[in-house]
């Protein structure tokens, strides 16, 4: 199958300094892939490669089949939306929408066509004579949505869409930018900070750091078996918990000892042959059981030091030898900061990874 | 003395410093307008009055005379025609030059700050420094090469001469209003097939309207009231108003017609004063929105 689109090779660089390095990617016909990572990772810089908005020092782009590394970003058939909205202020919103149509010399007839077509889409019909300054931020930003979808294009790309959003409005824009990707089919690139919008939005997410890829993998197998120690830490609120080791083979027998904890890994799906040395074992605060001692698990005793309930769940802050973890659970807790518990580790939910960070 | 309770707005004191400050804001005042008081009330009078010496009393009668000898019959020389023909000439020079260098200083401030070509450092600082140097300096280079190329004395060259002269400060103006525009706006709409002109007359300058107007306005001053390059550069033909004034007020045919002088100053001071008035609230907004930010 061909791929919507393809990036072969790509490095770009900002003369001496390297921002992207080497990278390859394809993404299939109405995928909706997000590039994931901290400020500075890259991934707006290559999201603009993608667009013609920003020169490649090497490398290949391909759109839908054609090699558009030296086209202009009209003619590589990609619609655009940008974190500050861009909206033209001194046009109304009709006529920010129609502009590139505009622009294409499209007839007349077309243009509104398509103009109130995309306005009925995403419930701007009302607000079409208006002026950007009088709407609200929400509201601009389905007008940035609505100038990417008129021109009816096969990729769409966001360059962090919500980030300017207050939190309310930016739940109900994700929401409506997946009803829009499951009812247009559209492949879509999508650039983000946030790891909620990565989770619940994307098909596969790309995480990047400095310019490289770490992991490039469903949503469910980026929280569940993290590649490396960036993804795992960078993925999951609270963050993964992390227990320094070494990894032991007792009777034949993998064994995780740290300070007084021992963890039998027979349970672990190593994915990488493993010799004994120092690792990291990560669990998630959801993945460790309250009553350990009930659930025959290897337990981490320790006070509670901290309580945070978030209503239809509560995240408690506990101490193990010198280190703080974290523990979720739903529903109400009675616990208080200073009580003992003994929560219960499931290996096979777990992450190890090794000295350098990969994982086992 | 019972302490007040604090409850609602707070009081307004009137103290001795504020009291001071407002004098001495009357008092410069009243002093920045007496040079004007004194010139419109002179050219009310008739000379017979002037004579008597009272520079600050009111005309006994009001005498219009002097201000139509003013526009059309006094003399430069030989010819007694009046400033009109000034009048004229400097429109002619001033309009075709305020909207030339604005709109290509709108051009060069929209390009060095959205497109940021190669060197576009480089070309600002020099332009910049173009803009430091007195113009002095320029005036005998710039005859030459005006001669060379057939342009010296004339309108076109006038013109020509003024634009060049502008651009360092309006391109300055214009690319510190430019910089604080999103750069994303400029993405959007490549994203949307617009190319660099379109861009520029479709999106920037509507956005940058006060700008237009307040570097207009300072442009319009500043080159109607030029004299140097007026004198130096447009001809015989084509001499400025300021420079027409001048050689009213130096002739002297018997006594000084000190009511003519005065009225034909003010009839050259009126339009850039008119201007202000007319628009000081687009100025004021324009300042604060381009030259301080950026």
């Amino acid at each position: 199958m061909q791929s919507a689109v393809s990036i072969k090779d790509l490095k770009i660089a900002y003369g001496d300094h390297p921002v992207i390095e080497k990278m390859s990617i394809d993404i299939a016909p109405r995928e909706f892939l997000v590039l994931l990572g901290p400020s500075g990772c890259g991934k707006s810089t290559l999201l603009n490669a993608i667009a013609g908005l920003q020169d490649i020092t090497a490398g290949e782009i391909w759109i839908s089949g054609k090699n558009v590394s030296w086209e202009e970003p009209k003619d590589r058939g990609i619609g655009m939306v940008f974190q500050s909205y861009a909206l033209y202020p001194r046009m109304s919103i009709r006529k920010n929408l129609s502009f590139g149509l505009r622009v294409a010399g499209l007839p007349k007839t077309e243009i509104e066509a398509r103009v109130a077509r995309t306005a009925a889409l995403l419930h701007l019909d009302k607000l079409l004579d208006r002026r950007p300054a009088e709407l609200s931020g929400g509201q601009r930003q389905r007008v940035a949505i609505g100038r990417a979808l008129v021109r009816e294009v096969d990729v769409f790309l966001f360059d962090e869409p919500l980030s300017n959003l207050d939190a309310k409005l930016r739940n109900e824009l994700r929401v409506e930018i997946k009803k829009l990707h499951q009812n247009l089919g559209n492949t879509m690139i999508y650039v983000t900070h946030d790891q909620v919008e990565a989770l619940t939005l994307a098909d596969r997410i790309a995480i990047m750091r400095d310019g490289v890829i770490q992991q490039l993998a469903s949503p469910a197998e980026i929280y569940h078996r993290p590649a490396n120690l960036f993804v795992a830490g960078f993925i999951g609120a609270p963050a993964m918990n992390f227990i320094e080791g070494r990894i032991e083979r007792g009777d034949g027998r993998p064994v995780f000892v740290s300070k007084g904890l021992a963890v039998d890994l027979s349970g672990y799906c190593f994915q990488v042959a493993t010799s004994d040395g120092p690792a990291t074992l990560g669990f998630r605060p959801d993945h460790l059981v309250l009553d350990g001692a009930a659930s025959g698990l290897p337990t981490i005793a320790g006070r509670i030091s901290v309580v945070e309930p978030m209503g239809s769940e509560a995240v408690l802050w506990f101490d193990w030898a010198g280190q703080s973890l974290s523990l979720r659970l739903m529903g109400d807790v009675s616990l208080k900061p200073g009580d003992a518990l003994a929560p219960g580790l499931d290996i096979r939910k777990a992450s190890l990874f090794d000295a350098d960070g990969s994982r086992l | 003395m019972a302490r007040l309770h604090p409850n609602g707005p707070r009081p307004t004191q009137i103290t001795a410093g504020r009291i001071g400050l407002y004098a001495f804001l009357f008092i410069a005042a009243l002093f920045f307008l007496l040079p004007l008081y004194t010139m419109v009330v002179t050219s009310l009078k008739t000379m017979s009055e002037i004579r008597l010496g009272q520079i600050f009393s009111l005309p006994q009668t009001l005498d219009f005379s002097a201000w139509a000898t003013a526009w059309s019959g006094a003399c430069m020389g030989t010819t007694c025609v009046g400033i009109r023909t000034g009048f004229w000439n400097s429109v002619a020079i001033t309009v075709p030059s305020v909207a030339l260098s604005v709109f290509v200083g709108a051009v060069n401030g929209y390009a060095l700050s959205l497109w940021r070509p190669r060197w576009a450092n480089v070309l600002f600082g020099l332009l910049m420094a173009g803009g430091l140097i007195p113009y002095q300096i320029f005036l005998y280079p710039m005859v030459r090469a005006m001669a060379n190329v057939s342009l010296y004395n004339s309108l076109a060259g006038i013109i020509l001469v003024h634009v060049i002269f502008g651009l360092p400060l309006v391109t300055l103006l214009f690319r510190n209003y430019f910089v604080s525009v999103p750069e994303e706006l400029c993405k959007a709409a490549r994203v949307d097939g617009a190319g660099f002109w379109r861009i520029f007359f479709e999106i920037m300058l509507p956005i940058a309207v006060p700008m237009v107007v307040v570097v207009s306005m300072l442009q319009f001053t500043g080159i109607w009231n030029d004299f140097l390059l007026g004198l130096v550069f447009a001809g015989r033909d084509n001499l400025p108003m300021t420079v027409q004034l001048n050689n009213i007020v130096n002739t002297t045919m018997g006594e000084r017609n000190y009511n003519v002088n005065m009225a034909a100053t003010i009839l050259t001071a009126i339009v850039p004063l008119a201007i202000y008035f007319l628009s000081g609230r687009w100025f004021v907004r324009g300042i604060a929105a381009g030259a301080v930010k950026g």
